[in-house]
């Protein structure tokens, strides 16, 4: 037994509290829910499993060779793990300061405080390391599979970028406490967080489409340009590639040095922990908004008024701004890619229209949440002498026109350079947004906004058969965009499956509400 | 016409509502127009359950309920139009200030817009928001969160005002402002039903009283006619309540 207030003793409270909190937002504490959990969980592992069989099958032949095209692939797909991996210990890390809930006890009492920040730190690493290895290790098991066992030593280089980016993070996150404050850093280190996670997969598209002309990053890693730049083999850059490709002395190095630089980074940091926390705890957030005091009153319809309330909160809100926009970074490449290829090519439209597609989907997704699920005054807006079906068209209307807004532009780019393609696309944006905003609405569930994180955990199912229909609507426009007669099919695939999930959805029989 | 030949503010009769118990039993409630009403009660008495039923929050089971006449179970949206909800939890959203808060409400009521302004400004001086008018909501403290959200109650100028707990972590300054804003309403011909568990404000401040256990009304009448029911012709609104409270555990 530890003794109260000891490193062991923190360490055994996290411990609980992250388990109950894992278990909770998985739905586990439910009656009966357990094995169902599990049950998803393999199948999860499954389908991962045959993904990565189908996406590194054909890379598992490689080897620890000199070979410095081999490391430039190996490494890009390294920095794609870490810009994720750094995202989530960002987050992580902003978290620990701003998130009130025990730390004025823990700080009221006569403990050492750092002893519970260190805990939560290595508790960083620990979480980090085994969100990456879920998504990871099924790579890895099949590059093990299909190339041999010197590829399961990249399992401990998930370890060594875990360490790396919690570092990072504690580095970035404390040098924005000094020196844009407690009351800023919150929401900028939440929006590098977020952007961080897809700008290196973004940022390699768009190098590969202005050297390359095409999307491809394997492509772009592979050419001439790249090599002709980057260190040759016996480079000390190439250490994580080699440690990842089987080399057991380059894994070591790797380790020992990301464990030297997150030891440093947390002996020299978290003892200040405690006064930043508290800094950020006695900040208050509310600020005066730059509204003109002399602005006269619009008030318009229900609709109208639902609809300002909507786009004012999400404006106004830069983290639910951040992460409800991410899919539209993913967008940056095949904009511009259509004001490249406007003057060069004439196939580009086969390749944009089912990313535009996909991300109106996406998008429509996280606005549905917000506009029919995350309500903060529910009581207001239920005791409003609206009726309940003009309250919900109010709201999708919402989330019609704020899709629209951000695809009008870039679908009348694509009328530029083909009518045909661009009616496709309003076709395929329309129709996505519509399903994700359906399957929203069959499967609502009243919640605060700040839940956004979470709304995933309420319905997996209805996340799941969000995603598949935005993925099969892009493949729709996809295939009609490029004359192929199986855009019909799968348009009738779609239409089916949405019928399925109404049937399956709670809505069915369910009023309006 | 006088105001005897008018409905009452509020009528209810055999209104139920079972959740895994039965909340609200075959409840009977007539509350007269421009009356301040208290309605008390122990914890899980069946209060905010019938309260959030007259303000359409949840659906009754079975029983009617009449607001000003109007059927509120058939016609929700009319009902709506002429009563104010105000909850214990001030629900408010953050990142709108209060003017734009009660732009808003204004727009969900449907009230013109010069009319909404003049009212909105109006209550925020009324209301000591003055200084906050421009901010955003997030940073307030309880208190001025509550008085948003009775702001926000009170622009589209019901004719029935339902408060639960509207006083609960209020601090004095605040309590005596929303007191006085719903004695001013009250003055004003306004209809104001709540409920609280601070007996002191009741007893000082209802017209009537009503008292509420296990889901029915089991007594009901000013402070003076409760203690002539109960027989105790100097005792405090506290001593009656629980002394109502204990005779109805005993008859059950």
């Amino acid at each position: 037994m530890s003794t109260p207030g000891s490193i062991g003793w923190f360490l055994r409270h996290e411990t609980r509290l992250a388990w109950r909190d894992v278990f909770s937002v998985m739905g586990a504490d439910r009656p009966g829910r357990l094995r169902g959990i599990l049950i998803a969980v393999a199948i999860f592992l499954a389908v991962m499993h045959l993904v990565a069989h189908f996406v590194v099958g054909p890379l598992a032949g490689l080897a620890l060779h000199n070979d410095v095209a081999t490391l430039v692939g190996v490494s890009a797909g390294l920095v794609l793990s870490a810009s994720a991996v750094l995202s989530q210990a960002m987050e992580s890390v902003t978290r620990t300061f701003y998130t009130r809930s025990d730390l004025e006890l823990i700080l009221s009492s006569p403990v050492r405080a750092q002893r519970l920040f260190a805990v939560r730190v290595g508790g960083i690493v620990m979480s980090v390391s085994l969100m990456s290895l879920l998504i990871i290790g099924p790579f890895i098991n099949m590059l093990a599979w299909n190339g041999g066992v010197h590829w399961l030593a990249a399992y401990g280089v998930v370890p060594a970028l875990a360490m790396a980016a919690t570092a990072v993070a504690i580095l970035l996150t404390v040098a924005l406490f000094r020196v844009i404050g407690p009351k800023r850093t919150r929401l900028v280190a939440q929006i590098v967080a977020a952007i961080v996670g897809g700008l290196f997969a973004v940022g390699l598209q768009m190098a590969a489409l202005f050297s390359t002309g095409t999307l491809s990053r394997l492509a772009y890693l592979g050419s001439d340009a790249v090599l002709a730049r980057v260190p040759d083999a016996q480079s000390l850059a190439w250490l994580p590639a080699r440690a990842v490709l089987g080399d057991s002395v380059a894994l070591l190095v790797v380790l020992g040095l990301s464990l030297v630089v997150f030891i440093l980074a947390a002996a020299l940091n978290v003892p200040r922990f405690a006064a930043y926390a508290l800094a950020a705890s006695s900040t208050p957030q509310g600020r005066v908004a730059p509204v003109h005091a002399t602005r006269r009153f619009q008030v318009g319809s229900v609709s109208a008024s639902l609809r300002r309330k909507e786009v004012l909160l999400i404006l106004r809100d830069p983290w639910l701004l951040s992460q409800s926009m991410m899919q539209l970074l993913y967008l940056l490449p095949p904009a511009a890619m259509l004001w490249h290829s406007y003057a060069l090519d004439a196939g580009v439209a086969v390749v944009v229209v089912p990313v535009l597609v996909m991300a109106a989907g996406q998008l429509a997704g996280g606005l549905a949440w917000l506009t029919i699920c995350g309500e903060d005054a529910p009581d207001l807006v239920l005791t409003a002498p609206v009726g309940p079906q003009r309250l919900m068209r109010s709201k999708l209307e919402a989330v019609g026109v704020c899709v629209a807004v951000v695809f009008a532009p870039l679908v009348a780019g694509l009328a530029f350079y083909s009518a045909s393609a661009a009616v496709l696309a309003a076709a395929g944006i329309a129709a996505s947004a519509a399903s994700a905003t359906a399957i929203q609405f069959w499967f609502r569930a009243q919640a605060r906004r700040s839940q956004f994180r979470r709304r995933h955990t309420s319905s997996r199912f209805a996340t799941l058969s969000e995603a598949f229909a935005s993925i099969m609507w892009a493949a729709a426009a996809g295939l009609a965009v490029a004359g192929n007669g199986l855009a019909a099919p799968v348009v009738g695939i779609v239409l089916v499956f949405l019928a399925i999930v109404r049937a399956w959805s709670p809505a069915r029989g369910r009023a309006v509400a | 016409m006088g105001t005897e030949t008018l409905p009452p503010a509020l009528e209810i009769h055999g209104l139920t509502k079972r959740f895994d118990r039965l909340a609200v039993a075959g409840l009977d409630l007539t509350v007269r127009r421009g009356e301040f009403y208290m309605l008390l009660g122990p914890n899980g008495a069946g209060k905010t359950t019938t309260l959030r039923m007259v303000s359409g929050l949840l659906q009754a089971d079975e029983g009617s309920i009449h607001v000003f006449g109007v059927d509120a179970r058939r016609d929700q949206v009319a009902a709506k139009q002429i009563v104010g909800w105000v909850s214990d939890e001030p629900m408010i959203y953050d990142k709108l200030t209060p003017l734009e808060y009660l732009e808003f409400v204004a727009g969900l009521w449907g009230v013109a817009p010069d009319v909404a302004e003049t009212r909105a400004r109006a209550l925020v001086v009324l209301l000591g928001l003055e200084h906050v008018q421009h901010a955003h909501c997030e940073g307030f403290s309880r208190g001025m969160r509550q008085k948003v959200a009775l702001a926000g109650a009170l622009v589209h100028d019901p004719q029935l005002i339902i408060l639960d707990e509207p006083l609960t972590g209020l601090d004095a300054g605040s309590a005596r402002l929303v007191k006085s804003v719903l004695a001013d309403r009250v003055r004003r011909g306004c209809t104001v039903i709540m409920t609280t568990h601070i007996l002191e404000i009741a007893e000082r401040m209802g017209d009537r009283i009503g008292v509420i256990s296990g889901g029915r009304l089991v007594a009901e009448g000013t402070l003076q006619e409760l203690r002539e029911r109960v027989g105790r012709g100097d005792s405090c609104l506290e001593e009656l309540f629980l002394a109502i409270v204990e005779q109805d555990a005993n008859v059950a």
